[in-house]
């Protein structure tokens, strides 16, 4: 019972945040909404049982990639959406067809899914299983990560540079 | 086991406590630093109000309670009243799984004095400092002027620079006592080392302790990384646009988060509340708490002594240090830890 | 008790907002936006079936998505950065001509 209203509760806050998300004209609102998202999720991860899930959703994504994005978001001052031909096209049509593909998912999934009931906390182990599993079975997507981090650190630096005329003044 | 109403009584009564004392604490160490660096530049400091001026931050508090609190018309309203509030509410929330002392029973129900001891303590500490620059970014750009976004964006782009520092030197210590839950840590630097050296991180990890002094002075945007918010440099950097209570707030978030800080060093380099128990049981109860104490006021004495002796970074030195010397001594100490700690098991 | 499918099904709306709003923004940088969204959602299927089959592995594939998903964030808004200095706009309508 109790799964059940904390789930629903914070599964609430979820699609408040989403449906934020999309309403909302001016970025930073969208942003925050977005960070409330994550903070929700991050509370539906630890009803799982999923604790280091839980804490790194919050370290990393709502604490590091947010954060990136709210940054970009004052550096370019970026401002109010105009409202254009082609995003009323895409209102029109795209709003009706995501909620009738959204509620059919909902009912395959509510009426012929052979899945079972969990219950709080359901996934078993300390963070130490995490990594041992990390670092034995999945040693190789884990370094190609490493690796793949390194080359979007080296893209971002020399995309976001400043062009050549703006440097050579110093 | 206790039931749902008991346990949640008894965490409600332990949060009271806790922000009562932590809010004391904070106006409290207002006032040692203005004691210790008034001292320091052989001035008294606060000496009119009460003895020895003990009763300053009740006159502070009365005082921003009564100022006019203004919200300048050219400001993005929403934003501007809630990044205090963020700042306060992250600054304040880290108490939650910060352990004191060993689990004490109390009419006969046993409980820890640590409001949740959850097993990911030291992760959810490190993911509310993360949180916590949402209050200096937002505070920064919803002023609308051009000192406090630039202020905003150096103190925030500094904030996030050294949480990876701060959190890299934390895991050598993880290493060493295989637990992210803080009570676990401090109970593995129980005992010594050869009978009378106490078997404390720092002793192991004091490259890690620096690491973590100097990343915590840029993450509390203190002297000598203070530039965010110098007066000389950006008039008062994110917090120019705010007056009164929200100034306040913000104030508040910066002791606040200091005193985390302390708290996390005590807790993870210097023992935890480990120290010499002697007396009645009364006493032996109360002693931890004591010890713990200590350490902290020794931390933020150390906080306060820098702040009074040395001058601050400009921005692009510190940016530097952070990314280009932190780090990477950070990154060659845990190969160094784990390197040794995997040769001696 | 919850089942799993009520995860599924949160997990589903995420990703259904997360496409909408791709579809009906105008802003790159909300579009952006909505892509994590699109991520989160799935995030949540992985945790959700890992609580079901009692398998870590679930826990860990959430992990590489978080990588992945940070790095995409770093790399796109540095792009976004570049083209808001050539375009002056972040409106993704005035980017559709390669011609500046």
């Amino acid at each position: 019972m109790l799964h059940l209203i904390l789930f629903l509760a914070f599964g609430a806050v979820c699609v408040a945040g989403a449906i934020n998300l999309l309403v909302q004209r001016h970025p930073i609102n969208s942003a925050l909404s977005l960070v409330v998202v994550m903070g929700s999720l991050a509370a539906e991860y630890l009803l799982l049982g999923a604790e280091f899930v839980a804490a790194v959703q919050v370290i990393v994504y709502a604490g590091a990639i947010m954060v990136l994005f709210v940054f970009v978001i004052m550096l370019l001052n970026a401002g109010e959406e105009e409202r254009t031909k082609g995003s009323r096209v895409a209102m029109i049509f795209g709003i009706p067809g995501m909620l009738v593909g959204s509620l059919l998912i909902a009912w395959v999934l509510l009426e012929h899914s052979r899945t079972q009931s969990v219950a709080i906390g359901a996934l078993p182990g300390p963070p130490k299983t995490l990594g041992w599993l990390l670092f034995h079975d999945y040693l190789l997507p884990f370094e190609v990560t490493s690796v793949l981090v390194l080359i979007a650190i080296m893209g971002a630096v020399v995309l976001a540079a400043p062009p050549e005329s703006a440097r050579r003044s110093d | 086991m206790l039931s749902v109403e008991t346990f949640v009584a008894i965490s409600l009564i332990k949060t009271v406590i806790a922000l009562f004392v932590l809010l004391t604490a904070v106006a409290y160490t207002v006032w040692l630093e203005r004691k210790v660096v008034g001292h320091m530049q052989n001035r008294w400091g606060p000496t009119r109000v009460g003895p020895f001026g003990l009763l300053q931050p009740l006159a502070d508090g009365v005082k921003f309670m009564f100022k006019e609190d203004l919200i300048p018309p050219h400001v993005y309203k929403p934003l501007y009243i809630a990044a205090p509030m963020l700042a306060v509410i992250f600054a304040l929330t880290s108490i939650a799984v910060i352990p004191v002392g060993n689990s004490i029973s109390i009419g006969g129900i046993q409980t820890s004095l640590q409001i949740a001891d959850v097993n990911i303590g030291l992760l959810i500490v490190l993911g509310i400092t993360s949180l916590g620059v949402y209050g200096v970014a937002l505070a920064g750009w919803s002023s609308n002027s051009k000192y406090s976004l630039l202020g905003g964006l150096r103190a925030s782009a500094q904030m996030v620079s050294y949480e990876i520092a701060l959190g890299l030197s934390l895991v050598g210590v993880l290493i060493l006592s295989g637990s992210f839950s803080l009570r676990e840590i401090v109970d593995a630097q129980s005992g010594t080392y050869l009978g009378f050296i106490p078997r404390w991180n720092i002793f192991p990890q004091f490259i890690a302790f620096f690491i973590y002094l100097m990343a915590a002075y840029a993450e509390t945007n203190r002297i000598p990384f203070d530039l965010p918010e110098a007066e000389t440099e950006l008039v008062a950097g994110y917090h120019t646009e705010y007056s009164a209570m929200k100034f306040a707030m913000f104030f508040m978030a910066e002791y606040a988060n200091m005193i985390t800080v302390a708290c996390l060093a005590s807790l993870l380099f210097l023992g935890g509340w480990h120290g010499p128990l002697f007396g009645p049981p009364l006493l032996q109860a109360l002693l931890p708490l004591f010890w713990f104490a200590l350490r902290i006021f020794a931390f933020l004495f150390v906080y306060i002594w820098v702040r009074g002796t040395l001058p601050r970074f400009r921005y692009d030195q510190l940016m530097g240090f952070g990314w280009k010397f932190l780090l990477p001594l950070a990154i060659a100490n845990l190969v160094v830890t784990a390197f040794i700690v995997a040769v001696r098991s | 008790m919850v089942p799993i499918s009520y995860y599924l099904i949160l997990g589903g709306i995420l990703f259904a907002c997360g496409v909408t709003g791709f579809l009906i923004k105008r802003n790159i940088i909300t579009i952006f936006m909505a892509i994590e969204l699109m991520l989160n959602g799935v995030n949540l299927s992985f945790v959700a079936f890992a609580a079901q089959w009692k398998a870590l592995s679930g826990q860990v594939f959430v992990f590489f998505v978080m990588v992945v998903a940070a790095a995409e964030a770093a790399v796109g808004l540095a792009i976004i950065i570049a083209v808001y200095r050539t375009r002056e706009t972040l409106n993704v309508d005035r980017v559709n001509l390669l011609k500046l």
